[in-house]
């Protein structure tokens, strides 16, 4: 085991660092709350939008990350440029990086896992609840925000700890769009010096960290919620 | 941009790329129920290993399960095709022979196997727990060998339990099986590449990958429906 490559290449690793976790905020984030708007359609929203947001579930659930991240950086990143003007935006630097596909397809893509883990919550409010918050004259509105809402984020959190933590595994495959994550610096370690299984350990041990790093936190969060058993 | 167009990139002759996708779907589908299978032989033997643990035994079973579902598939995917060539050559160069190229396939079908079985290891673990003692008691009362046991009363009444989880797996192989295109071999996703940038269509070729894992998804998801209907026959529902 030959670990002297680490001086070396340590800012690059914290660069790649840097990038996967953004990666992972960004659609943890941004994908939580297309799971909510998604989740709440599929639960009271009327039949034809119920019936898109279920359909966009299966879609992005039943169809690799892979396709789907080559999808939009192949497939769509080849139609933006034929949009006119595009190009002289103020937008095109960011379009033509491999870094904004790989946000909205992890984006996409964990809002629709999340979103069946959401409905289910929603689904399983013990119904007393909403209709107490309906006694006190609560709007629809409020109800979802004030009592539904927060109760079914109660529920599904030890399932969200889990999805997170599998969204943190998804975020490798960004290096097949030229993403430099913690991946490719690896990648770029084992062509530069030869050495294939350390970067390879290195970068394990970091997921592996981040992962139960990502389990403590939301421990520490659900042990805070009041429950009464 | 007309449909005639279309229908000609799929055309199953030469210049269309329908039979290139077709193999490639049958080679993912291939790829998935080999590693599948792997993955529920490494389950079950590491299950039963886990649960009539010896102490030298289980930490090492836990080990392996621990470390293969937290580390992300592509690493292990990647890492595991590293490890697995250079021991096997290892191997044949102590034993006096010529390194050989790894069979992609065969590699494939390993790697993914190694990665599915950490997960089966804790479905079936976790039905045959599930299995009320009684049961198994019985079958002991009875004078059964363990082989009998296992293959009489564990094996059908853990089923129920396990076939959702194993659905799930069998779901994910389907899509990891993606992931050997990292690696350049040839299957659904690598050739709608090659397709794609051939001929420039990237649009239409990766929705027609996208379409093609749909369908096999849903097509398992009622082939298993029906598995644990069957399964469950005489069981009596609940709610």
């Amino acid at each position: 085991m030959d670990f002297s490559w680490i001086t070396h290449y340590w800012p690059l690793l914290l660069k790649g660092a840097e990038q996967t976790i953004a990666l992972l905020v960004i659609s943890v984030s941004l994908g939580f709350f297309l799971a909510v708007v998604l989740a709440l359609l599929q639960v009271m929203g009327p039949k034809p939008l119920a019936k898109f947001s279920s359909g966009y579930c299966t879609l992005l659930r039943g169809t690799p990350l892979l396709v789907q991240l080559w999808l939009l950086y192949y497939g769509i990143g080849s139609l933006l440029p034929m949009i006119p003007g595009i190009r002289h935006s103020f937008m095109w630097p960011v379009l033509r990086e491999g870094f904004f596909f790989a946000a909205v397809a992890f984006t996409l893509n964990y809002a629709a896992y999340e979103a069946v883990v959401l409905r289910s919550a929603l689904l399983s409010v013990p119904k007393g609840e909403i209709e107490a918050g309906k006694a006190f004259g609560m709007s629809r509105w409020t109800l979802i925000r004030r009592v539904w809402l927060p109760r079914a984020i109660r529920i599904a959190l030890p399932t969200i700890a889990g999805e997170v933590v599998l969204q943190l595994k998804a975020t490798p495959l960004a290096f097949t769009v030229t993403v430099m994550d913690l991946y490719s610096v690896a990648y770029k370690i084992r062509q530069d010096t030869l050495l294939v299984y350390e970067p390879l350990i290195l970068v394990a041990v970091f997921y592996v960290a981040l992962s139960a790093l990502i389990v403590k936190v939301f421990g520490r969060i659900e042990r805070q919620l009041p429950v009464r058993r | 941009m007309d449909i005639s167009t279309y229908t000609s990139l799929l055309a199953l002759e030469a210049p269309g790329w329908g039979s290139a996708l077709l193999k490639g779907t049958i080679t993912t589908l291939e790829i998935s129920f080999g590693a599948f299978l792997a993955g529920i032989g490494i389950g079950l033997g590491c299950a039963l290993g886990k649960l009539n643990g010896s102490r030298t035994l289980a930490p090492v079973l836990n080990l392996y399960t621990t470390v293969v579902r937290a580390i992300p598939e592509l690493i292990l995917i990647v890492a595991l095709y590293y490890a697995g060539t250079d021991s096997l050559n290892a191997l044949l160069n102590a034993l006096s022979f010529e390194s050989v190229e790894i069979n992609g396939f065969a590699t494939a079908i390993l790697v993914l196997g190694i990665v599915q079985g950490a997960y089966a290891t804790e479905v079936i673990r976790g039905a045959i727990l599930a299995i009320p003692t009684g049961q198994i008691e019985a079958g002991k009362a009875f004078g059964m060998p363990a082989t009998m046991r296992f293959r009489r009363i564990i094996l059908p009444a853990m089923m129920p339990t396990a076939l959702p989880g194993l659905s799930n797996l069998w779901a994910s192989v389907t899509k990891d099986s993606a992931l050997i295109a990292v690696l350049g071999y040839q299957e659904l996703a690598m050739i709608t590449k090659l397709a794609a940038s051939n001929t420039k269509f990237y649009f239409f070729f990766f929705c027609t990958a996208a379409l093609i894992y749909l369908v096999i998804t849903l097509c398992s998801n009622s082939v298993f429906d029906s598995l644990e209907r069957r399964f469950r026959r005489g069981q009596v529902r609940l709610g």
